[in-house]
């Protein structure tokens, strides 16, 4: 069974524990610049949204890419960037409609979450369940992928 | 059911993957006429800074991919399609026959006729071969001259000014990447490019190229009344469908090959994706050829879902760049220039010279139609999904009027409703 991030901004204290333990596990610093989640602050309406790749099934930045260097990560279904073969054209950045593909300019190459391989070091990191790794069919999931849905260029028949 | 898909490059090979997931018992041959596997071109900047080597150029790493999805290969160029014996003549006059076909044999650059354009010294910049002469001829210190500053051009100049060479950027539009920047941004991008000791000429055009002497330098005359001398010239002045081979044919061509929002031609059975085919734009609906790699790979994926049986559509042609121009970088996406307040339209403007930052956001009525950015990479793709999407703003779009930098919110909030 696969499993999916599910993110809750109703329990989400803003605390960034989630983006420094993602740029701990992906940088071994704690530097929330670097993080691939990033929590939103809506300071009017006092609500904290954080927010990453939903590992789409359209999967537009892998798609796009040129040169073969996002993959279909099987056991996890995540999309990974294989910085080896990421040249850092960014077209991935202006396809994916989401925003959670970006360039990393220190680097040279894109960066997106991957779901840690299967252990998420953000979920882990959540003091409050805002972020959990639940089973993919969960219906909280599905919901999170309609409002993603709205964004979609071409019509997905699955044909 | 033979699927014949002529060109191997991102649209082709994206179709001919597709066919495969959505039909596993087809029969699909692939044909190229580069002396290559299959592709991509878009990475030849990289192989000129020798960031790759030709193999990283290539579309799909693995040697037997295609052949482990049983996708056969051709090595050939067509020159005529005989749409009543639903056939295909290649160049080695041998014929292949189809039942559905895809035109996927993307574009060529232009040489403008200005005297001196087929000098030995004078290349475009377009394929690996092109690549490799250009590689060879270009050294630290040679002085270079590029004939336009598009996107392409653009794209290209990072990469000559990586191996070092001194460079000129001679091009007839006011600013740099006239038809993807505003004129504060590719005036942004110009003064950038300068500081990094670029010459740049705007507003200015070759009229001819000479040579000193046979096979050497060569003088470069201007309409400026200006002449440069240069070891090489890069013609980079903009690209034309590869259509010559359906001469002759019905099919319903433009400046590409017509297609409806199916990718099929004006002949039923015969489909177009890529930088050859002219789809409905997003907004206007007026056919519109985009030839940029992403919308390569929308548009196979859309074709041959049709061609397999299925039905899809593209939602309409969306033109989305990003460019780095030694390290700046920029991004534009769908009808930038915004349209006049007579039609709804309105737009926001943010301008930071000093740091090299620019944000414009176009609205028509409550939804996004385009943007322009420098020196934004974070989440730049909402932009694609607010404006592709075509979400309704609201009141979000008075905040973004009043401070256009708040586009993550705003998409947030009204796209995905977690705001
Ligand atoms: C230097 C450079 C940089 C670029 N950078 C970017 C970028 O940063 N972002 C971006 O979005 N786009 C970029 N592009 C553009 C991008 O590469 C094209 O939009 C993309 O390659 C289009 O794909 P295609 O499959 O339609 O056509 P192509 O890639 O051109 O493939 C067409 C194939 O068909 C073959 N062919 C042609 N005629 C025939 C025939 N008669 N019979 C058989 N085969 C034929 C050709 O040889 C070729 O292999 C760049 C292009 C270049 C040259």
């Amino acid at each position: 069974m696969q499993q999916a991030l599910l993110i809750d901004p109703e329990k989400c204290t803003g605390c960034l524990q989630c983006e420094m333990a993602c740029s701990y596990e992906n940088y071994q610093v704690f530097n929330i610049a670097k993080s691939r989640i990033k929590v939103f602050n809506f300071e009017e309406a006092g609500r904290k949204v954080p927010y990453t790749c939903t590992q789409c099934a359209e999967a537009w930045c892998m798609h796009a890419c040129p040169v073969e260097a996002i993959v279909l990560d099987g056991a996890t279904g995540a999309k990974i960037v294989l910085d080896d073969v990421c040249v850092g054209c960014k077209v991935c950045t202006i396809a994916c409609p989401f925003g959670t593909i970006n360039y990393v300019q220190d680097s040279g190459k894109v960066q997106k979450c991957d779901l840690c391989g299967g252990d998420p070091a953000c979920a882990a990191a959540c003091p409050t369940e805002a972020i959990t790794y639940v089973d993919a069919n969960w219906t909280g999931l599905d919901k999170m992928r309609a409002w993603a849905g709205r964004t979609d260029t071409a019509s997905q028949a699955n044909a | 059911m033979k699927h014949l898909i002529l060109g191997n490059g991102p649209a082709g090979v994206v179709a001919a993957e597709t066919l495969r997931h959505s039909d596993t018992q087809c029969e699909i041959l692939m044909a190229g006429s580069e002396d290559e596997p299959p592709y991509s071109r878009m990475a030849i900047p990289y192989l000129l800074e020798e960031n790759i080597d030709e193999s990283g150029t290539y579309l799909r790493k693995s040697p037997d991919h295609f052949d482990s999805l049983g996708i056969s290969q051709l090595r050939g160029r067509a020159v005529s399609l005989d749409i009543n014996e639903h056939q295909v003549l290649f160049q080695d006059g041998h014929s292949e026959t189809y039942d559905r076909l895809l035109i996927a044999t993307g574009s060529h650059p232009v040489r403008p006729p200005i005297p001196g354009i087929d000098l030995p010294n004078v290349h475009t910049c377009w394929t690996l071969d092109d690549a490799r002469a250009i590689a060879s001829l270009t050294k630290p210190g040679t002085r270079v001259l590029q004939l336009g500053a598009g996107f392409i051009g653009c794209i290209i100049l990072e990469a000559l000014a990586n191996r070092g060479v001194k460079l000129t950027v001679v091009e007839m539009g006011d600013r740099m990447v006239p038809r993807m920047m505003t004129p504060k941004a590719g005036g942004m991008i110009k003064r950038w490019v300068e500081n990094k000791g670029i010459q740049v000429r705007t507003s200015a055009g070759v009229e001819r190229i000479d040579e000193t002497e046979k096979g050497g330098p060569l003088r470069v005359s201007l309409n400026t009344g200006e002449t440069l001398e240069c070891d090489v010239v890069i013609v980079s002045a903009g690209v034309v469908p590869n259509i010559g081979f359906l001469e002759g044919t019905p099919l319903h061509v433009a400046k590409g090959i017509l297609v409806n929002d199916a990718m099929q031609t004006s002949v039923p059975e015969i489909y177009a994706a890529g930088d050859v085919a002219e789809a409905p734009d997003l907004f206007t609906g007026a056919h519109l050829v985009s030839a940029i790699q992403p919308n390569a790979a929308d548009q196979a994926r859309v074709a041959a879902i049709n061609m397999a049986g299925g039905q899809t559509h593209l939602k309409g042609v969306l033109a989305i760049n990003v460019l780095d121009t030694l390290g700046l970088i920029s991004t534009s996406f769908g009808q930038w220039e915004g349209v006049n307040e007579r039609e709804g339209g309105s737009g926001a403007e943010l301008i930071d010279e000093e740091a090299f930052r620019y944000l414009s956001l176009q609205f028509k009525d409550d939804v996004m139609i385009g943007a322009t950015s420098i020196g934004w990479t974070e989440h730049v793709g909402v932009l694609r999904g607010l404006i592709q999407g075509q979400v309704r703003l609201g009141e979000r779009k008075q905040q973004l009027m009043h401070d256009p930098t708040r586009f993550m919110a705003a998409y947030l909030g009204a796209a995905q409703a977690i705001a």
